[in-house]
């Protein structure tokens, strides 16, 4: 920075052409960088391999996907689309109400400044073990355990959510303003009382947008359980992949790319409005 | 808030008003019942007789799949390699892409022209958001651009990686390479969006000040943009990559490469103990990207 270079600093860049400070400062880390990751890219891209042949091949079909999006078929296997998307609906909302309801104590508890210790440490254990698990390996089990249909695939998307909303409510409640709750603690409120008026009015416009943003997701995220037999429309999204439908797929593509937009076009508006 | 009067004259404060009250029960009337009739649906689409036997079942797996086995890891190195290999080639190529499509989406650098008011209000009143950029006095910069790199941003966004890797594995056949391709497209959108958001909130003086200096465009971008947004670039690559690792790790299920390959062929033949060992890798991949994320964004930040 110029502003704390010192005279002496100056005197020697003065009649040298200027040249752009490098991002990273410490020449060594920056060569270090950049020789390391030259030679973990060739080892990389060398022992990617690809077949060429297959890949030309293949871009006939890729041209033949990408043409069945300017004429999707919603037609010819519409009774398959309605269900999946309907089975796949009513996965998200279930799913999303029940997570959002368990993440709300898990959140108070997982925040510091409101809980206990022992609490703190049981609930952030039960968001790190919710996160670190992707939902596909959570539906891969819970369809072993509980049979293929749409249960598993809410029980997972449940799962999910509780790790999401749960961490995030907990960072918003750590960081809100602490004079406020003290305030209504002076009142002689009780715990309830002040969890209710101290501290829920001040999380509760993040409360609503992060609730959106998680419906959004859990709608992304129910496509693909289809894939592994946990319900909604990733399993008719599978079968038209594999029978070569295209103009069926691209249908379903557009619907999954419709709600998703729709969901966020919403929750911009509901955001706006709570905010 | 609001003061409201019991029925025996005294006053007393409640947080909302009768009107508002009604609302809100109305509201939570709406939303229970939208949850019991998907309840219903599901629980019609269940089998219950499965759910009552489900704690024998589990025990049943855990029993099975309890120790790990843990001879079966040399067989994983290859795939572990191949699996941080799909992330980190897929991350790259996806901010090559995303750079252009980034600077195409903000408002402040997407390419734009001015008009007069009078062609802007044959602009419909819904496209106008997407299009228009800036409002001068009495004349509208609107980019054409713009639109098409929003529409990029939200259809790579809202597919999946593993629904690109099972559209790719049927174009271009099976393996690392369809990963590849699959991760990089789906973080397009992520990256594009975070970046372009990144790039509207610029200071806008540092691109004047280059600009007076009679700089040409490409050297504004150079000089008086690319470095604002250069720590933002790669808190989000590192960010993504910690994502993409995450997701990578899955894409074999659908035949895109990676330990995803091992976990599926393991699972059609019920063989409970490498999956143990194999979904006990995949958590440790998940845990050592995440705290290598966080250390490299609180480096950068």
């Amino acid at each position: 920075m110029s502003a704390t270079a010192t005279a002496s600093e100056l005197d020697l860049l003065l009649g040298r052409k200027w040249k752009k400070p490098p991002f990273i400062k410490r020449p060594w880390l920056r060569w270090g960088l950049i020789v390391g990751a030259g030679i973990y890219l060739a080892l990389a891209i060398s022992s990617v391999p690809v077949n060429w042949a297959r890949v030309y091949e293949g871009l006939e079909r890729g041209a033949a996907f990408i043409a069945a999006f300017t004429s999707p078929d919603f037609v010819s296997r519409w009774n398959d689309i309605y269900h999946g998307m309907m089975e796949s609906l009513i996965m998200t909302v279930a799913a999303s109400v029940v997570g959002i309801l368990i993440s709300i104590p898990i959140g108070l508890g997982a925040a510091r400044n409101i809980a206990p210790l022992p609490v703190y440490m049981i609930c952030r254990g039960i968001v790190a073990v919710s996160r670190a698990l992707q939902e596909i390996i959570v539906a891969i089990l819970l369809v072993a355990i509980f049979g293929f249909g749409p249960l598993a695939g809410f029980l997972t998307l449940s799962f999910a959510s509780i790790g999401f909303m749960s961490k995030l409510l907990a960072e918003d409640i750590e960081s809100m303003d602490r004079v406020q709750a003290e305030a209504i603690k002076a009142t002689g409120a009780s715990w309830l009382q002040w969890i209710n008026y101290g501290v829920q009015p001040q999380v509760m416009p993040r409360l609503v947008g992060l609730s959106m943003y998680r419906l959004d997701i859990n709608f992304r995220e129910s496509a693909i359980l289809g894939l592994v037999g946990a319900g909604g429309i990733g399993a008719t999204l599978n079968t038209a992949f594999d029978r070569y439908e295209f103009d069926t797929a691209a249908a379903i593509l557009i619907l999954i790319i419709g709600t998703v937009m729709a969901l966020e076009y919403l929750s911009g508006i509901i955001r706006a409005k709570v905010q | 808030m609001a003061i409201i009067s019991l029925p025996d004259g005294r006053r007393t404060w409640r947080r909302f008003t009768p009107s508002q009250q009604v609302i809100r029960w109305f509201a939570y009337l709406i939303g229970i019942a939208a949850f019991v009739w998907c309840w219903n649906r599901i629980s019609e689409a269940t089998t219950w007789f499965f759910v009552w036997d489900a704690p024998r079942i589990a025990g049943d797996i855990l029993t099975r799949a309890m120790p790990p086995r843990w001879s079966y890891m040399e067989n994983l190195w290859v795939p572990i390699w191949d699996t941080i290999n799909i992330a980190t080639l897929g991350t790259i190529a996806a901010l090559m892409m995303a750079v252009p499509v980034a600077f195409m989406a903000a408002r402040n650098t997407t390419p734009q022209m001015n008009v007069s008011q009078k062609v802007f209000r044959l602009i419909p009143p819904f496209m106008r958001p997407w299009l228009l950029t800036s409002t001068g006095e009495d004349s509208y910069s609107i980019g054409l651009i713009r639109p098409l790199a929003l529409l990029v941003i939200v259809s790579t966004r809202s597919i999946n990686s593993l629904i690109w890797a099972l559209l790719l594995t049927a174009i271009i056949g099976p393996g690392v390479f369809a990963g590849i391709i699959a991760i990089a497209i789906r973080s397009i959108g992520f990256c594009a969006k975070l970046l372009y958001e990144a790039i509207e909130e610029i200071d806008h003086g540092q691109v004047e000040a280059i600009t007076a200096t009679g700089a040409s465009r490409w050297q504004v971008m150079a000089y008086g943009i690319v470095p604002q947004i250069m720590p933002a670039f790669a808190g989000i690559s590192v960010f993504r990559w910690d994502i993409n690792i995450r997701e990578s790790t899955v894409l074999g299920l659908v035949g895109a490469g990676g330990i995803g390959l091992q976990l599926s062929s393991s699972l059609n033949v019920l063989a409970w103990p490498q999956v143990a060992l194999i979904l006990l890798v995949i958590l440790a991949a998940v845990v050592i990207s995440e705290w290598v994320s966080a250390k490299v964004r609180g480096a950068i930040i």
